[in-house]
């Protein structure tokens, strides 16, 4: 303020002017590369020969895959009284484990749609895989509450077509909402994969042709449909891959709440609760990140990504991770706030019981991996810490499958009337299928980066300083 | 002209080459041309002077499909085609309708944008004169072209060429068509 001039101008209030803070801008891609390294260096992934370690992985993942073939076969072939459900727990493993692969998906659309709207350019070196990611686990997810009908033959019961007495799908359901909100996910991941993909298949045509292998050449030419990197093309590709973005958000957002729908438009205590959808959206990109965290950092390691997944970029993941695990901690304290302050008595019960019921065990397990891991990510010395995080990320994974454990089985496991409160344990059919889908998941994996891509290298080029068209970042 | 021509092109070896090349040829009044960029070249549509991608209009016609297909497929089935009363609930409401109508609106969205993508480019179109050039393949890694097709008004073979040469251009040659 003026009086501590004590002289005649008067200092005013507002600046004249405000200069933006001239930040250093985080660099993406380290060690100053060219164009043609990243060419290099991400398609000699796909043209090398097969590492060894692939094989063992590969085989290894087929092995527990055959897990969940098993478990389904015995479960179409004997009924689905094969799983441990019972009264009560009509829901246990089954939407558990749909839940958390679903959930598992959501970073990757975070990454590619959320990230991209807001401008985050460290995206770009995660964002591939992620998606895949996010494919792969709606795959796994829906084999769940597919096989869960019972009779999987009459699972197009789901889908608006009228069955044999003519009646229609109940669209008063929320379980109809998320059939619809899985399928709309699912396909508009795929599209938005693929859209992606687009210019990097063309990049593999034109290398596997230059290298007569006309056979490679010509199956990703197929899918490259004859991008030819046409400037009149890339206009209309980043208004349609930014509107996808756009869609995408909204979308991403929309599937886990309806996924919440599912619990918290029933009437029973502990799923009842207006809290449901932002606490799993917050929940999904939690554990999204974990498993984002936990195949990256392998892959990062094994191909020797350092310069295109630098610390930052391991930065910015925890610090997701971090806040987002900060806000499902505060979920579940408001929760039991809620419960006591509902003065439900019912409700009331349904916390206490969570917390030093039966199932207590389960309940610490999740706030234990939930609450107290990401904390550690405050410290920077744990973020470049990387065998450390990934210890942490694995344990997000458990906490997350906890969560949705505690949920639908403690609420259903104790309802209202004493007379029918149970206990569930799953049984060995289930314990084999839901192992096996961490194999499925695996092999789609081992083989996108085997066949694919795994990071988009157009749009890594687009965030190198020599791609600035007034040079400006260049180094001289 | 002898042999038909698809056009010439030149070869350019950075970002700002090209961008101030492509600026020379669009103030030269050319309007069938290109650039040819291994990655979006953020600034590139202005040099060329395209007008914005009109995108967004079929990805909206796309949306308002998406959101009438649901809301009047489930007031055509519930209310309409077997009416059928459960809990007591009203045979049609725009509130349970609207998770499902948010849905459709977003995948009728997505489809549209994506076909009115590839339907704007051209695309799919395996054959193109671009892609039998000979170094092509670096237009996908690291260097960036500039096309300009003979059928454009404009086009002279020797001022054309002249043309890129002043811009910069590197190793212009014709296309076959």
């Amino acid at each position: 303020m003026a009086h501590a001039h004590h002289d005649d101008t008067v200092t005013p209030a507002i600046l004249q002017e405000v200069k933006p803070a001239s930040l250093p801008r985080a660099i993406l891609v380290a060690n100053n590369r060219s164009f043609s390294w990243i060419t290099e260096k991400i398609c000699g992934i796909i043209e090398g020969k097969t590492p060894t370690w692939w094989w063992v992985c590969f085989a290894l993942a087929c092995f527990v895959a055959s897990f969940t073939v098993a478990g389904i076969a015995y479960l179409i072939a004997t009924g689905v009284g094969v799983w441990g459900h019972a009264n009560p727990v009509n829901w246990a493993w089954d939407i558990v484990n749909f839940v958390f692969w679903i959930g598992i998906g959501h970073a990757g659309t975070l990454i590619s749609a959320i990230l991209c709207l807001l401008r985050q350019k460290w995206r770009t070196s995660i964002n591939r895989a992620a998606e895949a990611m996010t494919i792969f686990a709606v795959v796994c997810a829906a084999i769940f509450p597919v096989f869960h009908v019972g009779r999987v033959w009459y699972a197009w019961y789901l889908f608006p077509i009228p069955n044999s007495n003519a009646i229609w799908q109940i669209f008063r359901s929320p379980l109809e909402w998320d059939v619809f909100a899985v399928s709309t996910y699912g396909t508009v991941s795929v599209l938005f994969w693929y859209v992606g993909l687009l210019p990097d298949l063309a990049v593999l045509r034109d290398r596997f042709y230059s290298s007569g292998n006309k056979l490679r050449s010509a199956l990703y030419g197929f899918f490259a449909l004859g991008w030819r990197g046409s400037n009149r093309h890339w206009s209309n590709y980043e208004m349609a891959y930014l509107i996808l973005a756009g869609i995408s958000t909204p979308l991403v957002l929309s599937v886990h709440t309806i996924v919440s729908f599912d619990f918290a438009v029933s009437l029973l205590p502990g799923w009842h609760t207006t809290i449901f959808p932002p606490y799993f959206v917050a929940g999904a990109i939690f554990s999204g990140f974990g498993m984002v965290l936990t195949l990256m950092l392998p892959l990062r390691a094994v191909y020797k990504l350092e310069d295109l997944i630098t610390q930052y970029h391991i930065d910015c993941m925890c610090k997701i991770t971090l806040a987002t695990g900060t806000i499902v901690g505060y979920a579940y304290a408001m929760e039991f706030f809620i419960a006591w302050y509902g003065a439900n008595p019912y409700e009331g019960f349904a916390f206490i019981n969570r917390a030093f019921g039966h199932y207590a065990w389960a309940y610490w397990i999740m706030i234990s991996c939930n609450v107290i891991t990401p904390q550690f990510f405050w410290f920077k010395a744990v973020r470049e810490n990387t065998s450390f995080v990934w210890i942490l990320s694995i344990f997000v994974n458990v906490g997350m499958w906890f969560e949705r454990f505690v949920i639908i089985v403690t609420s259903l496991a104790r309802d209202f009337l004493p007379s029918s409160w149970g206990y569930y344990s799953p049984s060995i059919v289930e314990i084999f299928t839901f192992f096996g889908t961490f194999g499925v998941f695996s092999v789609l994996f081992l083989l996108f980066i085997r066949f694919l891509p795994i990071m988009p290298m157009a749009e890594l080029k687009a965030v190198t300083p020599q791609a600035d068209v007034h040079g400006g970042g260049a180094h001289h | 002209m002898a042999a038909p021509s698809y056009g010439l092109i030149a070869t350019f070896d950075t970002t700002p080459d090209l961008y101030h090349a492509a600026a020379k040829v669009r103030d030269a009044g050319y309007r069938n041309w290109d650039c040819i960029t291994p990655f979006p070249v953020h600034g590139l549509d202005k040099a060329m002077g395209l007008p914005r991608s009109i995108v967004p209009r079929i990805s909206l016609v796309g949306g308002i499909i998406g959101f009438c297909t649901g809301m009047s497929m489930i007031w055509w089935t519930g209310a309409v085609d077997y009416q059928l009363i459960v809990g007591g609930k009203p045979l049609f409401s725009p509130m349970f309708a609207f998770p499902v109508s948010y849905e459709l609106t977003i995948l009728f969205t997505a489809f549209a944008t994506i076909g009115g993508m590839l339907f704007l480019n051209g695309l799919p179109m395996h054959y193109h004169p671009v892609l039998k050039y000979e170094h092509i393949r670096r237009g996908m890694d690291d260097q960036f072209f500039i096309v300009i097709e003979t059928r454009d008004p404009r086009f002279n073979l020797a001022n054309t060429k002249a043309l890129l040469e002043k811009a910069g251009g590197k190793n212009i040659s014709e296309l076959e068509a």
